[in-house]
């Protein structure tokens, strides 16, 4: 087992260090001519007005406290899935209960209008 | 030559036979095993996707009437390659109010997640990176690092149309990633195992042909539509809008930085469909593999391809969604179909059915919530549609 993570951990260091070892082999034999027009921000031509950091929308945040949610939930079902031809009724019926009181929690961000996009 | 004795297998344990001959110790064989794994997996990985790109763009010409690549090398094959190398030598123009660090990161990452995707991934029986017990999840793990780099690279490159791109990958990623979830736990819970193997293992019955998809069509009509927007792809493509924001989020990359995206975003496609058949259409599995077992990496990339095939036939066919569609879509469609689904999943696979009663059971129940959800949308689109139209809605004043 542990010599399968052994091949995960070896993927994670090549597949990090090979795009930038490109990208640095890259340097090497790309021109590099820079001009402060050609680096401004790109807007089709325009000069760019004002700041671009600004706030992310309110929108967005319901969103992802609703994703956050559910993301927790699909973690919790992932265990009880796999085990599930071993347990008894009574604790597919508490999964059951768990889904459902998410399920409420959905209809509840609905009908408060959460997730209406404006 | 016998062809039953081409086992991938063999050459595996040809390899560790001579490492061991060579008087190495326990440790340096597996640190050499896994080095040289992974470094198949990244070549499979970079080879496919220049297939991959050269099929997409011929397969999208030909349904938009056009020839599409068709003049390096035959049949416009060599095309892609013509393309690296040009991006290779291009100039790379980093805007001068970008953020530095999480710009040069973001490509890097967006790669990372894909490359990592694959170690999961069985080719064959026994033919896996990884066959770890934690298959499922750790996909999902990994994916997630996709929509960090996509927002990493809108919101460094200090453009506008790349930060509308970014702030779309947040809405549009982490909402299709609930649907893609809740489908995929359906077969886990069928077969009882996260193993990836494990999963295409438990699809082997009725000749090879005991696929998931046949009794929980639903399940992968859900992880077909989340997969699209998972994939970033037509209908679902509002982050790189082309007639909107120009490109989304890697508006302001160039060269090398551009082409680690570009070819990201091809490989995810392909990693997406390569789950969907390992979980819906048996992986490996099908007709005389276990005589043959050469015969399960066909079979797998075959069935992959279709599914490829699917999903740029999709891309060159549909319009844009807008974002307001694409989120209800999602979370007043998806995810309930979804939440019901699993929980009758559950109560039918706790009622002890015997085998071909079960099945048939799953496959009515499946298409009795599809049809149920299909009705429900139509009835409130239609009501939207003739809903009286009016110039202003006059204010009632309340009392």
């Amino acid at each position: 087992m542990l010599q399968q993570y052994g091949l995960i951990g070896m993927l994670a260091l090549i597949a990090l260090a090979f795009p930038f070892v490109v990208v640095g082999f890259t340097w090497l034999i790309r021109p590099k001519r820079p001009d402060p027009i050609k680096n401004s921000t790109y807007e089709c031509g325009l000069e760019t007005i004002g700041e671009t950091w600004v706030q992310f929308r309110a929108q967005y945040y319901l969103f992802a406290l609703i994703f956050v949610v559910f993301d927790i939930e699909a973690m919790f079902l992932f265990p009880f899935a796999v085990a599930f031809k071993q347990l008894g009724l009574f604790a597919v019926i508490e999964a059951l209960l768990f889904v459902a009181m998410l399920a409420m929690g959905l209809i509840y961000a609905w009908r408060k209008q959460a997730l209406e996009w404006q | 030559m016998d062809l039953s004795s081409i086992d991938l297998r063999a050459i595996g344990a040809w390899f560790h036979g001579l490492l061991i001959s060579s008087g190495m110790s326990q440790t340096g064989i597996h640190v050499i095993e896994a080095l040289v794994g992974a470094l198949l997996l990244l070549i499979f990985g970079l080879t496919l996707v220049i297939f991959l790109i050269w099929l997409e763009r011929k397969l999208a010409g030909r349904i938009q009437d056009r020839l599409g690549p068709n003049r390096v090398g035959p049949y416009g094959l060599l095309q892609t390659v013509a393309d690296a190398l040009k991006l290779l030598t291009k100039e790379d123009v980093t805007p001068l109010d970008a953020d530095r660090v999480p710009y040069n990161l973001a490509p890097g990452l967006a790669v990372f997640h894909v490359i990592m995707a694959l170690a999961v991934i069985p080719f064959s029986n026994r033919v896996i990176g990884a066959d770890i017990n934690v298959g499922v999840l750790y996909l999902m793990a990994v994916g997630a690092i996709g929509s960090m780099a996509a927002l990493m690279a809108g919101w460094a490159s200090n453009n506008k149309y790349a930060l509308i791109g970014g702030f779309r990958v947040v809405a549009q990623l982490l909402s299709y990633e609930i649907p893609l979830v809740l489908a995929m736990i359906i077969p886990v819970m069928v077969s009882g195992t996260m193993r990836m193997n494990g999963l295409a293992v438990a699809q082997g019955s009725i000749f090879g042909f005991g696929w998931f998809v046949w009794t929980l069509p639903l399940a992968f009509l859900i992880f077909f539509v989340a997969s699209l927007a998972e994939g970033e792809r037509a209908p679902f493509d509002l982050l790189e809008a082309e007639s909107e924001i120009v490109a989304g989020y890697n508006i302001e990359y160039s060269g090398m930085k551009f082409a680690w995206f570009f070819l990201a975003f091809f490989m995810n496609s392909w990693v997406l469909a390569a789950i969907g058949t390992t979980i819906f259409f048996g992986g490996w599995q099908g007709p005389f593999v276990d005589q043959l077992p050469a015969l399960g990496v066909i079979y797998f990339l075959g069935k992959t391809m279709i599914l490829f095939f699917v999903q740029a036939w999709v891309r060159a066919t549909f319009p844009r969604l807008r974002i307001d569609q694409m989120m209800s879509f999602c979370w007043k469609f998806l995810v309930p179909m979804a939440l019901v689904l699993f929980a009758a999943v559950a109560i039918i696979l706790k009622l002890n059915l015997p085998q071909p009663l079960e099945a048939i059971t799953l496959l009515v129940a499946n298409v009795a919530i599809l049809l149920t959800g299909v009705t429900l949308l139509g009835r409130t689109q239609r009501k939207a549609l003739y809903a009286p139209k009016r110039a202003f809605t006059p204010t009632i004043p309340r009392l």
